[in-house]
């Protein structure tokens, strides 16, 4: 199965912007450090959730990945060629391809278009209609397999009268009007009513069997990466403390963060007195990072070695890959 | 369900003059505007008095009597006359003048506002220079450099007032360009082009618009003011030229109210009606404005 | 007695387009020391109930009916005065997004110990002294009095929030989706804290949330809402493991559950209804499968089904 997305080191860091006088007098160069080194794929049909509380720089890496902020350091593999070196043509080229679901319906649509408008946009950027008829057509077509039935009835409403639910089907429709290979999908349904999130992640999924789109998946809900992901990739501060096959990551998961996160998930069944392990204080933001492991002023398993070195990634069993001292190089033997 | 009935394009104008009638000042502004409008457009042709027609000397500042409704003027013509093609020339410069303006500022407002570092700080430069400058010596200093024909007043005008609503339509694009779906725009593969005249403007246009009106006012003072000051076309009978007039006759000593106070009335009537539908237009964009 | 019984609300709000029923005769109770958890998806009434218990509704809002009993005394039937001073002293309500109700120019410290001057009648050292109590509380260092509220993450602005509602010792504290928008760390802090002290304090915690998952944590009972009525009602126990209504059902299985089958579950068909024409008959009725004439035609009353139980439905739990 060839990757259709490798990210190899990205790092995203974001300078701040400081008083004048502040720029001149302090040497030292302040910058949000975001996305501090990240290495992941995804390969065809496949889903990859990115799953992190705020300031764990999911966010960023889907973004990036997409070209729409600017890296720091790192290269996104998209189809075998890098994105460092394509030119404006290709980059367009790129873009029907690679699309995104945004987290906010109500905001993702340009008010003052159009259902129609809206879904046909692609297209008509990528000049790949020349009929109103075509382009009707295609757009009707799309609203249809993203769940809109009948796609005519939709076309010439404005977004406000439409439902949220409703308003993210447009969206995907406008997603994938173009056959893409590869979605981003930030956090798609964290504004959506419960009853309604269902039928979009269903839709997704559909998408998948039917196009083998492959997708990222940004949320913060641990339990719905579960239901929907293949593999879990839990991010703190900016980078990836453990990834791994879902049903791996909740149930048998190594690092201490990985441990904490699923045991404060909250379960729809009564947990009153449940053994949950919460962490102290809040993430620390990413402008002044924790030395060594990100993750150590909070970790109830730190040691000596966790203040002066960063983890690297390693894969403790197969596809499975935790950054943590306690599971150094050599431990491979866990199965 | 959502009712999702089949619909083809339904006018949201309607909805708009709606919401128009229901604001009262917007109604008395619409009145009074579609009154001068009216004026303007068929008051010639309904008073055919020729107002270039110069009277005898016993004619000379006749107070208004059945013959001259209004009496006449420093030269023996009918103010009534004058009145009426004044409004005709007045109307002109004001909307000619202000959609010069309002396309300026409005194009250099989202260039300034979608490419905000370099390209946007110097057109910001460039807009400050001409906010900064008093108005009325840049207009008289323009007008003696270029001559007092109606276009050049027009241009005068339409090139000193643009500066407000760029540096407002900036701060608008800023506001619109964080929104979700100008980045979901950058990521279907848009154009700069593209998202600026498909997306920025129509969503920036509510605010021009409101902002026109009041430029309008000020655009039809701005005519008045300069035709006051001498530096009007003399062939065009607009009321600031008539005020002009009065003022250098020394209409105003003698007590000759009929030559001066229409023109006055007639010009803080209109800016008054452009400021009445502003203020409307304010409030139907922001609704939380209602009930001031 | 009960320390809050809430008797058949009436809730409608006027707009341009008619009468909305966002609370069309609910009822409900809770006891001292108890956490009532209120869940529903938007639209369902549970906000409207709040804000009309600590009489915050908007203009358009008006309460049409009902009682609403704070240790026996209807707080509806008292005159304007009378009920203002009774609010956040006795009933105060931790706010949707509080994170953004805090004034961001003044000192956090000062804006606690604003209300307690005002409705206790206190000194500004003596309500400076009680706010560092407060912080105590709700575990934030007293020291940070003096801060000012961009100084404070988002999980402390909402514990500042929490020593707010809990200033003048109030007898019922209303959360208004209190976690949702904080992390899932975070929010697992603040149920805990939450807990504690409903424990120390004896307050009674009225919890409203979309989030079943979160009712598991803290709650003791549970009132399910949809569309403006209450379709299940009864303790965390049974609602979870014994519930009745198709609803509930449905509702409790959209959350995955990591201890069950990896698996989405079949959506809720439909959308929410409109408040201002109501379905007829049960108003679950368009989206439930097991629908029929009675459902369609006659509104199903709140059933007692077991101890402590109640189910709005025809054929209360037939189903499941």
């Amino acid at each position: 199965m060839s990757d259709v997305v490798k990210i190899k080191d990205l790092k995203v860091y974001f300078d701040i912007q400081r008083g004048f006088l502040e720029d001149i007098l302090s040497k030292e160069k302040l910058q949000v450090k975001a996305v501090g080194g990240v290495s992941l794929t995804i390969g065809k049909g496949e889903i990859v959730s990115l799953v992190g509380e705020s300031g764990s720089g999911k966010t960023t890496i889907g973004k990036a990945v997409l070209d729409l902020v600017p890296t720091t350091n790192g290269e996104i593999v998209f189809m075998g060629e890098s994105l460092k070196n394509k030119n404006k043509m290709e980059k367009k080229l790129f873009r029907q391809k690679a699309q995104m679901i945004f987290q906010d319906p109500y905001q993702s649509l340009n008010p003052k278009d159009i259902i129609l408008d809206i879904v046909a946009e692609p297209l008509i950027v990528h000049k790949l209609v020349h009929t109103e008829m075509e382009k009707i057509e295609r757009v009707k077509n799309a609203l249809e397999m993203a769940g809109l039935v009948p796609g005519e009835d939709f076309l010439y409403h404005y977004p406000h009268e439409l439902s949220g639910g409703q308003r993210q089907r447009v969206a995907i429709a406008g997603a994938i009007i173009l056959d893409p290979e590869f979605i981003v999908a930030d956090e798609p349904v964290s504004m959506l009513d419960v009853s309604i999130r269902i039928g979009i992640l269903s839709l997704m999924m559909d998408l998948r069997e039917q196009k083998g789109i492959s997708y990222l998946f940004i949320t913060h809900d641990l339990s719905l990466a579960w239901v929907i992901s293949d593999k879990i990739a839990i991010l703190y501060l900016g980078k990836i403390m453990e990834i791994g096959n879902a049903d791996i990551i909740i149930n048998s998961c190594l690092h201490p963060y990985s441990h904490a996160l699923t045991s404060v998930m909250p379960v729809p069944k009564v947990s009153k007195g449940k053994e949950r392990i919460i962490l102290q204080g809040e993430t620390p933001d990413p402008i002044h990072l924790p030395s060594g492991c990100r993750f150590h002023p909070r970790c109830p398993k730190a040691f000596e070695k966790c203040i002066i070195d960063e983890p690297d990634l390693i894969e403790v069993s197969s596809e499975h890959f935790v950054a943590c001292h306690l599971f150094p190089r050599g431990c491979e033997m866990i199965d | 369900m959502k009712d999702m009935k089949s619909k083809t394009k339904r006018p949201k104008l309607k909805k708009f003059l709606v919401s128009l009638r229901n604001s009262k000042m917007g109604t008395m502004g619409s009145v009074i505007l579609v009154f001068f409008l009216l004026l303007a457009i068929i008051g010639p042709i309904i008073y055919p008095f020729n107002p270039q027609v110069f009277g005898t000397g016993r004619e000379i500042l006749n107070s208004p009597s059945m013959h001259h409704l209004l009496g006449t003027d420093d030269m023996g013509r009918d103010v009534l006359g004058n009145l009426i093609a004044g409004s005709r020339i007045s109307l002109l410069v004001g909307i000619m003048a202000t959609l010069i303006s309002m396309i300026i500022g409005t194009v250099l407002g989202i260039l300034a506002g979608y490419y905000n570092k370099r390209i946007g700080s110097l057109i910001m430069q460039f807009t400050d220079f001409f906010l900064v400058i008093p108005w009325l010596p840049l207009m008289l200093v323009l007008a003696v450099i270029l001559g007092t024909s109606i276009w050049n007043i027009i241009l005068v005008i339409g090139l000193t007032g643009w500066a407000g609503t760029a540096r407002v339509v900036r701060a608008q694009t800023l506001s619109v360009k964080e929104r979700p779906f100008i980045e979901r725009a950058v990521a279907i593969g848009s154009s700069g082009r593209h998202i600026m005249v498909k997306h920025i403007l129509p969503n920036v246009f509510p605010l021009v618009f409101a902002n026109t009106i009041l430029v309008s006012a000020v655009a039809i003072l701005s005519e008045t003011t300069l035709s006051f000051l001498g530096l009007g076309d003399p062939t065009q009978p607009s009321w600031g030229m008539m005020l002009h007039y009065a003022f250098e006759s020394g209409a105003a000593s003698i007590g000759a109210y009929w030559f001066f106070i229409p023109p006055g009335l007639a010009v803080v009537l209109v800016v008054l009606g452009f400021t009445f539908l502003g203020y409307a237009f304010d409030e139907i964009l922001n609704p939380k404005l209602k009930g001031r | 007695m009960e320390l809050l019984e809430v008797k058949n609300l009436k809730t409608y709000f006027k707009t341009q387009k008619g009468m909305v029923k966002a609370v069309d005769g609910v009822s409900y109770s809770l006891d001292y020391g108890k956490v009532l958890g209120l869940v529903g998806e938007s639209g369902c009434g549970k906000t409207t109930t709040a804000l009309s218990i600590a009489k915050l509704l908007p203009p358009e809002g008006e309460i049409v009916s009902g009682e609403i009993l704070l240790e026996g005394e209807d707080l509806l039937k008292l005159s304007k005065n009378k009920f203002k001073r009774k609010r956040w002293k006795d009933v105060s309500i931790i706010f949707q997004g509080a994170m953004s109700a805090l004034n961001p120019v003044m000192k956090v410290g000062l804006q606690i110990a604003e209300a307690l001057m005002l409705h206790e009648k206190l000194t500004y050292k003596q309500a400076m002294n009680r706010t560092k109590e407060l912080f105590k509380l709700v575990e934030i260092d007293e020291n940070r009095v003096s801060n000012y509220p961009h100084e404070f993450s988002g999980g402390m602005k909402q514990r500042v929030m929490i020593a707010m509602a809990l200033a003048c010792n109030p007898k019922v504290v209303i959360g208004d989706e209190p976690t949702t928008a904080l992390d899932v760390m975070v929010q697992a802090q603040i149920l805990n804290l939450l807990e504690k002290l409903k424990k120390e304090i004896n307050m009674g915690l009225i919890l409203i949330t979309h989030d079943l998952s979160v009712l598991g944590e803290i709650c003791d009972n549970v009132c399910v809402m949809y569309a403006g009525k209450i379709v299940e009602n009864g303790t965390v126990e049974k609602i979870f493991n014994n519930h009745k209504h198709p609803y509930t059902h449905k509702l409790i299985k959209a959350f995955p559950n990591i201890h069950g089958e990896r698996k989405l579950s079949t959506s809720i068909p439909g959308n929410p209804p409109n408040l201002l024409t109501p379905p007829s008959g049960c108003r679950f009725h368009p989206r439930c499968e097991f629908a029929d004439e009675k459902c369609r035609t006659k509104e199903p009353e709140l059933n007692k089904v077991g101890d402590h139980h109640f189910v709005a439905c025809h054929y209360g739990g037939a189903f499941i």
